[in-house]
């Protein structure tokens, strides 16, 4: 199992918003447990789909040549249970950028219906001096091809 | 604005960037020892002081950086030398560094992000 919380991008515009769906499928084995005869899609993995989002918006903005870390989740809100049939739509805006991080605030909606909501910041590790030594070049990023996701996206677009 | 105002919006901004009540924000309280901020509640301060005061703070500017670093030659056995300190009096005139003068251990310094601070630095931006 690969740690994607979402499945694809359909929108991105560069240095503002980014949209990504995930959908949610009983094939899930985690949402078994979660909880067992009421299967409901954890509000932490929600934030992590919520902060890939927002990852990557922020990453692509400077080319992804930061390594992006979520840093802090000042706020977050849940208002309702998300279910396997479900698609979650994430919507990330960009809300602040600097050069050693940034933050953002991010919806989560299944149809209309707002299920959650967050503000998240993040921080570039190689400006903070501990990581001078790891490759510049992204890791979330270069793993196994969260890229490849958003080029998905931009097929179908 | 006045110093109050600029003190009231300094508290929200800390009350939502470190999850304090608002009583506890005092113009003496450290924003380290006293109300438990961390190195990455320093950017979320900065964020939020640019939202809340339409200022822009450029890196370096509100907290000072590379302080420590050996080839800044400022620090000396732990101590900030004379001509660190007078850098630091052009770069960061919102800390209170005749305080700090008296004992400059570099970790001192942190005692010296105060609200007090915070509001002075707002003060100077918004009169620039």
């Amino acid at each position: 199992m690969r740690w994607f919380w979402i499945d694809r991008f359909t929108e991105l515009q560069s240095g503002q918003y980014a949209k990504a769906i995930k959908n949610v499928s009983l094939a899930e084995e985690h949402l078994h447990d979660h909880f067992p005869g009421f299967a409901v899609m954890p509000g932490s993995l929600m934030l992590e789909g919520m902060a890939q989002t927002g990852g990557i918006l922020l990453g692509e903005k400077n080319n992804f040549e930061h390594i992006v870390v979520l840093a802090k989740v000042p706020n977050v809100t849940f208002h309702g249970f998300v279910v396997p049939g479900d698609t979650l739509t994430y919507t990330a805006k960009l809300i602040n950028e600097s050069p050693e991080g940034g933050s953002v605030e991010v919806t989560a909606h299944v149809g209309d219906r707002l299920v959650a909501e967050a503000e998240i910041i993040f921080s570039h590790l190689d400006q903070s001096g501990d990581f001078k030594h790891l490759d510049q070049k992204n890791f979330v990023f270069s793993i196994g091809g969260l890229l490849s996701v958003m080029e998905v996206g931009k097929a179908g677009a | 604005m006045t110093p109050e105002d600029i003190f009231t919006k300094v508290r929200d901004t800390l009350v939502d960037a470190l999850g304090v009540d608002d009583d506890e924000v005092t113009l003496e309280a450290r924003l380290e020892a006293d109300l438990g901020a961390e190195s990455i509640d320093f950017l979320d301060i900065v964020f939020r002081l640019e939202k809340n005061f339409s200022i822009k703070i450029p890196r370096g500017e509100l907290f000072p950086e590379d302080l420590a670093s050996a080839d800044a030659g400022f620090v000396k056995d732990g101590l900030v030398t004379a001509e660190g300190l007078a850098t630091l009096r052009k770069k960061v005139p919102h800390i209170d560094l005749d305080t700090f003068a008296k004992d400059p251990k570099v970790e001192n310094i942190k005692d010296m992000f105060t609200v007090q601070m915070l509001c002075n630095f707002v003060k100077n931006k918004l009169a620039a």
